[in-house]
């Protein structure tokens, strides 16, 4: 399978998966279980990459039987979804996730209580990514860890035929891999923010997927936040369910558990420091909060912090897309996108079909990305197998940071970073929209892309990154300036309530130019209303 | 962010270069060296991995903080993560210990 060269490891095979977090693995898993030889690319290690490992997820789990549970959370979830779900794909990705995710047992231990009974739903990221990487293995699949995709390859049709990455612990060597056809399942992005896990996540796979022609779809959906102790990653917020709060004169605010409360923590973090206490979390739980969540505990012990008893400062991280529900358009029931050849699974897919106009943060999210990786994956396979035109020449795909429109020059990687945490982190720019915070936006970030697009050359992982986070950022700002409403996590001071002539999807697409559509557009919305929007 | 690599327990054994999600170590001709800390996502992985309990991720994910190793070993903080989650010899009844099901339903 792999022949070595002096300057590019060149590997074919039928599917490559990219990324090798939740998604990824599982998507490996089915195109191998499909017959197809299958490699898969991560930026970092199989096993520890992505948002699942050092978090805790439970699955959206719903037995068949009674149906009647099945249709009741449906019915619940395309309520909540705002006009934005649908209930075909809810009821797929229970199924999958019944049927797919017992599969695990013999890598991963799962719970059994006192009667005997398996505990599915639930699993603990680092044993389960562990378990997930051995899973991947036992299937034959050949993993390239530390091993960043910088670009994809198209073959004359275009249709997608590849990848190239640099082995980063091996001198950055280049590789190349020709493969029948692509998964991508890179993750989202928190656009840098301290989310747990998600330093990797760059948007990198949106970047590609619309290098490659495909649109996206619902990357106005980025103003979702988590709680954490200030200064710290840990984004695991169930205790905060169970805090009081109180601002710096120790006087308690009243931000109730329930959808509402991120709006009211970031408008009194907005007056000033908050700080919390658990004093409220059961005793059950307490007991149970070193084995339910380690790292959660582990902050406040290595701090000499009594969460129950001392009040500890927090703050929200923005989640982005992770927690937010953006992502490349799902084009069919495979997960194909709308370029031939290439797939999408995970946080790398929008999840409006499954969350709606919420978040999908929890257990939908985990569901979606091991039922989302078991369809691409099988699919990707299936393509692969009539892909016959395998010598044909392989476009390069990369642009922005590796193949500039103008004079190449140095872009100050750093500072670029900075402006787009400086554009989607703040509250007043990002959870509290106006019209004039978003023009402000995206000229900040098109100013940006230019140098970028227009300059930057080196094809570093560290630029390529800058560029996804850069075009991630300027489709969420575009899209949110033309929702002119608010609905789910999509907040606009301008215009707080819904409309129900946008009551559909928001497709976002371009890369030097940003362009905005109605995904189904409705007798009611005239084409042109949504057009052109930077 | 990871603070220290102890190098009176590290066997340079380097799986913790292999498996940090961001890279930050360096493999060296000895034991490996904290090259990009700035790049570390405070995810506590490395800490988890090490079969030897000689790395320390402090929870500050902004700033580097001056950390006193003596002490930490003295008070077993080193290694308390991998004890929390089940994976030594001596707390390999807490890997399956995932009761929130009690809480939350199966």
């Amino acid at each position: 399978m792999v022949s070595s060269s002096l300057e590019e490891l060149s590997i074919t095979a039928d599917v490559l998966i990219v990324g090798g977090g939740m998604a990824g693995a599982w998507a490996a898993v089915s195109a191998a279980q499909a017959g197809a030889r299958v490699v898969l690319a991560d930026k970092g290690y199989c096993g520890t990459s992505g948002v699942t490992a050092a978090a805790g997820p439970g699955h959206w789990w719903v037995p068949p039987d009674p149906p009647t549970a099945r249709d009741a959370v449906v019915a619940n979830r395309v309520a909540a979804g705002l006009g934005l779900g649908e209930a075909e794909w809810m009821y797929r990705i229970l199924d999958q996730t019944w049927r797919t995710l017992p599969t695990l047992a013999p890598s991963y231990k799962f719970g059994v209580d006192d009667e005997g009974r398996v505990n599915y739903r639930a699993v603990r990221g680092p044993e389960y990514m562990r378990a997930l990487r051995q899973h991947v293995l036992n299937h034959g699949v050949t993993i390239l860890d530390h091993s960043p995709v910088i670009e994809l390859l198209a073959r004359a049709d275009g249709s997608i035929g590849g990848a190239r990455g640099q082995r980063r612990q091996d001198g950055g060597r280049a590789y190349r891999i020709e493969a029948g056809a692509v998964v991508l399942a890179a993750g989202g992005t928190s656009f840098l923010s301290h989310l747990l896990g998600s330093r990797t996540n760059t948007g990198d796979g949106y970047l590609m997927a619309a290098e490659a022609g495909a649109e996206l779809s619902g990357m106005e959906f980025t103003a979702a936040y988590t709680i954490a102790p200030a200064h710290s990653t840990m984004t695991r917020s169930m205790a905060y369910a169970f805090a009081t709060y109180s601002d710096a004169d120790g006087n308690e605010l009243d931000l109730p558990f329930g959808p509402d409360q991120t709006v009211r923590l970031a408008r009194a973090l907005q007056r000033g420091p908050v700080y919390c206490l658990l004093d409220r979390l059961p005793d059950d739980i307490k007991v149970r909060l070193h084995t339910i969540s380690p790292n959660v505990p582990l902050v406040f012990d290595r701090w000499g912090v009594d969460p129950y008893r001392d009040r500890f400062e927090v703050t929200l991280h923005n989640d982005g897309t992770i927690r937010g529900i953006g992502g490349v358009r799902v084009h069919d029931l495979d997960c194909a996108t709308s370029v031939p050849g290439l797939f999408v699974a995970g946080d790398n897919a929008s999840r409006e079909k499954v969350a709606g106009a919420i978040s999908g943060g929890g257990n939908v999210n985990s569901a979606w990305a091991l039922s989302s990786g078991t369809f691409a994956g099988r699919a990707a396979a299936r393509v692969a197998r009539g892909t016959k035109a395998r010598l044909t020449e392989l476009r390069p795909l990369g642009r922005a940071g590796l193949r500039p429109r103008g004079l190449p020059k140095a872009v100050d990687v750093a500072s670029a970073r900075d402006v787009v945490r400086a554009q989607m982190h703040p509250f007043d720019k990002n959870l509290f929209r106006t019209e004039k915070g978003l023009t402000e936006s995206a000229r900040v970030l098109e100013d940006l892309w230019r140098e970028v697009a227009n300059h930057g050359q080196d094809g570093s992982i560290a630029l390529r990154e800058t560029a996804a986070l850069l075009a991630t950022a300027r489709w969420s700002v575009a899209t949110a300036a033309a929702r002119k409403e608010s609905r789910g996590l999509h907040r606009r001071e301008d215009y707080p309530a819904r409309d129900p002539q946008l009551a559909g999807r928001l497709l976002s697409s371009g890369l030097d130019q940003v362009r905005v559509a109605l995904d189904r557009p409705s007798a009611s919305v005239r084409p042109d209303q949504l057009e052109a929007v930077s | 962010m990871i603070e220290v690599i102890d190098t009176e327990r590290c066997t340079a054994c380097d799986i913790c270069v292999n498996v940090c999600p961001t890279n930050v170590f360096d493999k060296t001709d000895g034991i490996p060296v904290i090259a990009r800390q700035g790049d570390c996502q405070t995810c506590f992985l490395c800490e988890l991995y090490c079969p030897e309990d000689a790395l320390f991720v402090s929870p500050f994910a902004e700033a580097p903080q001056a950390v006193d190793v003596a002490a930490l070993k003295e008070a077993a903080v080193l290694g308390s993560y991998r004890r929390a989650v089940g994976w030594t010899d001596e707390n390999r009844h807490l890997r399956a210990a995932d009761r929130s099901y009690r809480l939350f339903g199966h």
